[in-house]
């Protein structure tokens, strides 16, 4: 019963918020609709048992990646006029996008109800008395470990990238040296002095 | 107390869940809210302390009723939206720093068994409620449409996701050592940490340097001195909060303490052993564990209030330097430290 009611109030939450996030015109607004959709997909994923992978969602999409969507969005300067301008031009891309799209969700609807894929065979039977995480790390860490390594080089590769691409380096600046910042004492600065009348000091 | 309902009252198993929860959730906050009260006071008085001062004593005696006095006043004052806020979102963001700042209490143990929701992924919960912490303060300072508020919450997004990156290593270590993400059992396994009969992992050298890191950690993740730059009041007027008044100011209020108050319990659970007495006596079990709980967290928010009234304000590139340069290469080395430790001791090569 209780599940069942926030199965409903999750999913249409998920629904709701997707729709207003491509609905509404302001982009901040957009994004805080994106998050409240990844949110409720979260309770979802709560809800069939996998909170592991629930949380993980919470952490990684709410809390790193729609902070720097929600960053870049707001430096935005919003003209609301130019961006209703290009509705026409892109109007025929929508359309065809919108069909494939439709057409794509029949076929695995169609797909899905004349027997569809069994899953059951295909995935690594799972004790169900363990814990979540214990069970991906199970898996990630014994039949799945090079496929795992191998997506964790491709994410250092694709970090190494960005910093190539966006590192340049730049003439005429003069960086920090904090070691040589903490190592200064007042003595190596200044100098107690008491000069006789009319000689003033020797810099 | 789902049983009680379940069986005494006759309700169904949901409902009589949903009841229990309710009324866990309500012993929970109320108190809570009144320590927070409370906290605001502590905090005045500590500071004045060491400054010489006699800090808050007219209202009631000793000044005990000062913080009321202020939550009456700020209620009563009327509410200011600015013309040109974005109205929806200014109000909605101290809502969301409060409710984010209750949340957390669900996973807290307060003795052994004596948690809302004991679930296995509690730490993992813990840092994904508190990274959604910065969205209250991003939103409050975009649609304040005001320059200060701006630019400190760009301040306050930088800082909490810099450092909240080192809070997850540091946590990493200390759920490998536990081997357990459910936060009772983490208090659980520093029962005599390394065969002596202390209690917390603060004495094992491998994890006392991030017990250091951690508080320090917490300092800039609640945005407390010396880390508190995104109300740097001779840059910025009051930050994020400038253009709040009457009760969304208080929720802010509120909110940061009640941050403040979490994260002194986080660092007691996990690094000082909770409910545990610090020593694993019998006689000192006698005590109940919330009153060790509420001891270490009273001293820990003692040490908060103490670097806030003698620390000075950090820049904010020695903020960044420290979060980026020195917390996050230590956190990680320190993870495949400890890693390899208890695969030399507890697994064997």
């Amino acid at each position: 019963m209780i599940q069942a009611i926030a199965f409903y109030i999750f999913a249409i939450v998920v629904l709701v918020s997707g729709a207003m996030t491509i609905a509404s015109r302001n982009p901040v607004h957009s994004v805080l609709w994106l998050i409240l959709a990844f949110f409720n997909a979260a309770g979802l994923m709560v809800l069939v048992g996998a909170e592991f992978i629930a949380m993980l969602l919470v952490i990684v999409y709410v809390g790193a990646v729609a902070v720097l969507f929600l960053f870049v969005v707001m430096m935005l300067e919003i003209d609301f006029a130019q961006l209703r301008a290009g509705f026409v031009r892109y109007f025929g891309i929508g359309l065809v996008l919108a069909v494939a799209l439709v057409a794509e969700i029949l076929i695995a609807v169609g797909a899905w109800s004349a027997g569809g894929v069994d899953l059951a065979r295909r995935g690594a039977p799972v004790d169900p008395t363990i814990p979540n995480i214990q069970a991906i790390g199970n898996l990630l860490y014994t039949r799945y470990l090079f496929v795992f390594e191998g997506a964790g080089l491709v994410l250092l590769v694709a970090m190494i990238g960005a910093i190539v691409l966006t590192h340049r380096q730049r003439q005429g600046v003069r960086p920090q040296n904090i070691a040589a910042q903490i190592a200064r004492r007042p003595q190596d600065a200044t100098r107690n002095m008491r000069p006789e009348i009319g000689q003033g000091v020797q810099l | 107390m789902t049983a009680f309902f379940n069986t005494t009252l006759g309700l169904p198993h949901g409902w009589a869940w949903f009841l229990a929860t309710l009324i866990g959730i309500l012993v929970i906050a109320l108190p809570l809210m009144l320590a927070v009260a409370m906290i605001i006071y502590a905090d005045r008085k500590i500071w004045a302390a060491m400054a010489l001062r006699r800090g808050p004593n007219v209202v009631g005696p000793f000044g005990l009723m000062q913080s009321f006095a202020d939550g009456l006043k700020v209620f009563l004052q009327e509410t200011i939206v600015p013309a040109a806020a974005n109205r929806g979102l200014f109000l909605l963001a101290p809502i969301i720093t409060f409710t984010v700042a209750l949340i957390v209490w669900a996973v807290v143990p307060f003795d052994i068994g004596v948690v809302l929701a004991d679930i296995n992924v509690g730490l993992l919960y813990v840092l994904a409620a508190s990274s959604l912490g910065v969205y209250g303060i991003i939103l409050a300072g975009w649609s304040s449409n005001s320059k200060y508020p701006f630019f400190s919450a760009i301040r306050a997004a930088a800082q909490m996701v810099s450092y909240e990156v080192a809070i997850g290593f540091i946590l990493i270590s200390i759920v490998m050592w536990a081997g357990s993400f459910n936060l009772t059992s983490i208090v659980e396994a520093q029962r005599g940490v390394l065969n002596t009969p202390i209690n917390g992992f603060f004495l094992n050298p491998l994890l006392f340097p991030m017990a250091v890191m951690f508080f320090i950690s917490s300092l800039a993740e609640t945005q407390r001195a010396p880390f508190d730059l995104t109300e740097a009041e001779s840059e910025l007027v009051a930050g994020y909060q400038t253009e709040y008044s009457s009760m969304s100011f208080a929720l802010y209020w509120l909110g940061e303490y009640a941050n403040v108050i979490l994260m002194c319990t986080l660092n007691a659970t996990l690094f000082w052993g909770g409910y545990l007495p610090p020593i694993d006596w019998a006689p000192l079990y006698y005590v109940p564990g919330i009153i060790w709980l509420f001891a270490k967290i009273l001293f820990f928010f003692f040490c908060f209030s103490w670097v806030k009234a003698t620390v000075p304000r950090y820049r904010y590139d020695q903020l960044m330097r420290l979060g980026w340069k020195v917390f996050l290469p230590v956190s990680l080395f320190w993870v495949f430290l400890v890693s390899g430790v208890l695969m030399l001791y507890r697994v064997g090569i």
